[in-house]
């Protein structure tokens, strides 16, 4: 796995902040600072948004009627992507939105209270409509449940289907992507970490070693 | 954000904003077909008024009914509380009865205050407007419409704030929750009608109304509270109305973009002309609208996370 040095910390560097790992660390000797290995680089991640887009319009038997939800954060990027190439593939625009579950969740109670992100569902509704929700990372299919309950308070799609950029297992409900970008068999104890251009400035799919109670996902 | 709504003072400029954002969130839900959450399913809210109130029982009940939370309503009016049960005990009851949060509006200055820290009771405790202290969540709602009319932040914004200060406790809740936003807040009032100590307020205040217009973006009036007036503190109704009431003229010296606000009730023709009220930049329908939604944002945040760690302070 080629490591870009930019990121790379000095060696003799003890890490400062703990809560952000640093970014790719190549054959790191220390074992603190949490190891990460790139799984997807940025042309990986296109060729897969192309490749589901495609999928997407062979499924559906071209793009009328389709609509794009993205789950915040990451998957409302990944939506508008797939929006742009599908749009591109058969001429005719597609829609996309934003879909926030966070009032779904079954885990509220466990964690503090946390912020609302903004839903946008795009002009003409869901009714009728092939909704395809867009997430980065499909893990215990949590989120999807709650997603689809967040639909079903905005109406009735004809169809729901769901793509992900990276399926990387562990599912608690019985749930399954119908568009994966890459399967990535984990560990429980790691972390799959999505950058994307829009909210990070750069675009990989890496794994890290997730701390002890910490960030998987 | 703490684990009670007592006072606007309570609220850090993060949670200030965090509770404006998510109720812009919140707004949304208005224009669905379903305009229900699940969020607070299961979970109990005790509406307990022991003064009248229309808008703000109705507000915070519609609030915690759309985010799916049972609501109990408890006024004092045909209750035990008018065969003389305590505060004390009316709390003992709701406990018993598993209140997780409890919306209290009394006529004492500090009841919150003594629900929350009495040990009576473990929920969340809302201050609805308690005697002449504070009513944060009223502040709140009209820092959302402001920011919602001046360029979606009060940052800066000069808001004047006129009339009865001395007996308002939406007054006092503004002036903190703005000041902790940033805005320059006015108050004009006759000098009797301004509370002791006003100096140390974070605002500035005068006496001359037709001075403070010009420079507002937004002029929110108060109601004169006769019920709470045991002395004269100004020679007559028509007087008051001539000196600090927002009639034609007046409205006239404000900037194109300003806002008019008022708490409600109001006393058309005394504190506002009724030509005013109903004008199109005054947004005073819209503050009780908006209020629901601040409403639910407050209770999805006090009520929808884990349970803080308990920090008495």
């Amino acid at each position: 796995m080629p490591a870009s040095s930019q990121e790379r910390l000095p060696a003799a560097t003890p890490p400062t902040a703990p809560a952000r790992p640093p970014g790719i660390v190549g054959g790191s000797e220390s074992a603190d600072p949490p190891v990460a290995r790139e799984v997807l680089e940025a042309t990986d991640i296109v060729r897969a948004l192309t490749r589901i887009g495609h999928e997407i319009v062979e499924r559906n038997k071209g793009a009328d009627d389709l609509v794009l939800l993205g789950i915040p954060t990451r998957g409302v990027a990944l939506a508008r992507r797939l929006a742009d190439g599908i749009t591109a593939i058969e001429g005719t625009r597609v829609r996309a939105g934003a879909l926030d579950v966070t009032m779904y969740r079954d885990d509220l109670r466990l964690r503090p209270a946390r912020s609302l992100q903004h839903t946008e569902v795009p002009a003409g509704g869901i009714d009728d409509k092939i909704v395809v929700l867009v997430d980065d990372v499909l893990f215990s299919g949590r989120t999807v449940r709650a997603a689809l309950d967040a639909l079903n308070d905005l109406g009735r799609p004809r169809a729901v289907q769901l793509a992900v950029l990276v399926d990387r297992g562990h599912r608690e409900l019985p749930i399954r992507a119908d568009f994966v970008g890459r399967n990535l068999p984990t560990s429980m104890s790691e972390a799959v970490r999505v950058l994307l251009t829009e909210v990070d400035g750069t675009d990989a799919v890496r794994i890290e070693q997730a701390r002890k109670g910490g960030l998987a996902r | 954000m703490k684990r009670h709504l007592l006072s606007a003072a309570d609220l850090s400029r993060d949670d200030a904003l965090l509770v404006l954002d998510t109720a812009d969130e919140l707004a949304q839900l208005a224009n669905r077909p379903i305009k229900k959450l699940p969020t607070l399913r299961g979970r109990t809210v005790v509406n307990l008024f022991f003064e009248d109130s229309t808008r703000t029982r109705i507000s915070f009940e519609a609030a915690a009914k759309r985010l799916s939370a049972d609501v109990i309503n408890f006024s004092a009016k045909g209750s035990s509380v008018s065969k003389g049960e305590s505060l004390k005990d009316t709390a003992l009851t709701l406990e018993a009865m598993g209140a997780d949060a409890v919306v209290v509006r009394h006529g004492s200055s500090g009841a919150p205050h003594r629900l929350a820290y009495s040990g009576w009771i473990r929920g969340s405790v809302l201050n609805a407007g308690d005697g002449t202290h504070e009513h944060p969540t009223q502040a709140l709602l009209d820092a959302f419409t402001m920011r919602r009319h001046l360029g979606g932040s009060v940052d800066g914004r000069r808001i004047t704030i006129v009339g009865d200060v001395l007996h308002s406790r939406v007054a006092r809740s503004n002036v903190l929750l703005l000041a902790t936003l940033g805005a320059e807040v006015a108050l004009v009032a006759p000098p009797t009608l301004l509370p002791v100590g006003v100096h140390g307020w974070p605002c500035s205040y005068s006496y001359d109304l037709d001075a403070a217009l010009p420079k507002s973006d937004a002029v929110m009036m108060l109601r004169v509270q006769r019920e709470r007036m045991q002395a004269a503190y100004f020679p007559s109704a028509r007087e008051y109305s001539r000196r600090y009431g927002l009639d034609a003229r007046r409205f006239g010296l404000l900037p194109e973009h300003a806002i008019v606000m008022h708490p409600g009730p109001m006393n058309r023709g005394m504190e506002i002309a009724a030509e005013v009220a109903d004008s199109d930049r005054s947004v005073i329908v819209e503050q009780v609208t908006n209020g629901v939604s601040v409403r639910m944002a407050v209770l999805y945040l006090l009520l929808g996370g884990r349970e803080p760690v308990e920090v008495n302070a």
